[in-house]
């Protein structure tokens, strides 16, 4: 039990201090080698460095890689492979644009690790109910579940810091969720997500300094739906994620397709004169969490952020009632 | 709007609770004996198939609940 708090611990600071320490360089590199982004919701012409990614799986490898130094497990093994597989997908997605089949296949692909190092439970755990036995089906469920909760978070990525700080509560309620249920290794493995996303939101938040891109989206999403499985609190891991979830729902309904956000015409928000976003009038745009919270009137950027933060909040809630009913069977 | 949006997050919440009763209620003691070694196969063959139902019914369920809560914003 030390040595689990012990190694906690140091991966923690080498996640939160990696992210912190590198990612300043990280943006002067992209910077001055152009690469960088015009940030749309700024009135004056504001240019962003963009891929954040590189910074955010430095911050990870590290981190899990200590922690294997110390606990040699599989599920480990699977986070890091797993993960660096979906930052490489987002990077090669970052650097030249692929079409919308690309993310879901590749990182259906990326998800193999988890199944051929038999890093997972194929019992399905439900609150109040119990287990349900799923072998085969829950091979097909961890195919799935990666291209969902990389490209959830991927397409919440829309304004400044949402992704990340969506991350660090969404990362933390799991986190928290998994000392509850007692699976100590999973939650002191989880952390490092934690402390990575809360030290990249320093630079991610309003203004940003820096987006993280594909490459860190998918990254952020990726080792979440890991976790979510060697752990096996998939559905805790779906309600901590409900906004996002919410956000692809109401997108897809509307699209009626799978297709990368970029290929759609309409825009689901613009902006009013002093440079707030408002809900566009466009039939053809598609519905979208932040056009619904736009419903109301317009907001500045930094209201629907906090908006957004506080749904999370209240799934994080949620999530964690959750994972106390699951000791509970009626 | 806002009372909304975290509604429909409690009908999802709650969506999932009973989806996962019916899950376990329907798939845990669903069981084929008479195909000696294949018989897993099979069941979870079966299972899948159910499951992928459940899973287009909650969703359908779930674009009800959209277009009740939000049925003024989306038309606006």
């Amino acid at each position: 039990m030390i040595e689990l708090l012990i190694s906690g611990i140091i991966s923690c600071i080498c996640a939160f201090f990696a992210v912190f320490f590198v990612t300043p360089p990280l943006i002067n590199f992209l910077e001055k080698n152009n690469f960088t982004v015009k940030d749309v919701n700024k009135k004056e012409n504001v240019m962003v460095a963009r891929p954040g990614g590189i910074s955010i799986i430095l911050g990870i490898l590290i981190s899990e890689f200590i922690l294997y130094a110390f606990l040699q497990l599989n599920e480990i093994l699977a986070i890091i492979i797993t993960t660096f597989g979906a930052f490489l997908i987002g990077y090669i997605d970052d650097r030249k644009i692929m079409g919308g089949w690309f993310k879901p296949v590749t990182l259906a692909i990326a998800s193999l690790p988890i199944i051929f190092l038999g890093a997972y439970d194929s019992n399905l755990t439900f609150p109040l109910f119990g287990d349900v036995q799923i072998p085969l089906l829950y091979i097909g469920l961890i195919i799935i579940m990666i291209p969902i909760t990389g490209n959830t978070i991927n397409s919440i990525d829309v304004l400044n810091g949402v992704a990340s700080g969506f991350m660090v509560i969404a990362s933390l309620t799991l986190s928290i969720c998994l000392f509850i249920l007692q699976n100590y290794e999973i939650a002191i493995v989880s952390l490092p997500l934690v402390f990575v996303s809360l030290a990249f939101y320093k630079f991610h938040k309003i203004p940003s300094k820096i987006f993280p891109g594909d490459s860190g989206a998918l990254t952020f999403g990726a080792m979440y739906g890991v976790i979510a499985i060697v752990g096996g609190v998939e559905i805790i891991a779906a309600v901590a994620l409900l906004p996002a979830i919410i956000n692809s729902f109401l997108f897809l309904s509307s699209v009626k397709q799978v297709v990368e956000h970029r290929q759609i015409k309409g825009k689901p928000v613009e902006h009013t004169s002093d440079f707030k976003l408002k809900s566009t009038n466009d039939k053809t745009a598609p519905i979208t969490l932040v056009r619904l919270i736009l419903a109301g009137g317009p907001l500045s950027e930094k209201q629907i952020v906090f908006v957004i933060f506080k749904l999370t909040i209240f799934s994080g809630i949620l999530a964690i009632i959750t994972a106390f009913m699951m000791g509970v069977s009626i | 709007m806002k009372f909304g949006l975290f509604g429909f997050l409690f009908g999802m919440w709650i969506l999932i609770i009973i989806g996962g009763g019916i899950m376990v209620g329907l798939l845990g003691p669903f069981s084929l004996q008479p195909f000696g070694d294949f018989h897993w196969i099979i069941t979870s063959g079966i299972k899948a198939v159910i499951a992928i139902i459940l899973v287009i019914i909650w969703i359908l369920i779930l674009s009800k609940l959209k277009n009740w809560i939000f049925k003024k914003d989306i038309l606006s």
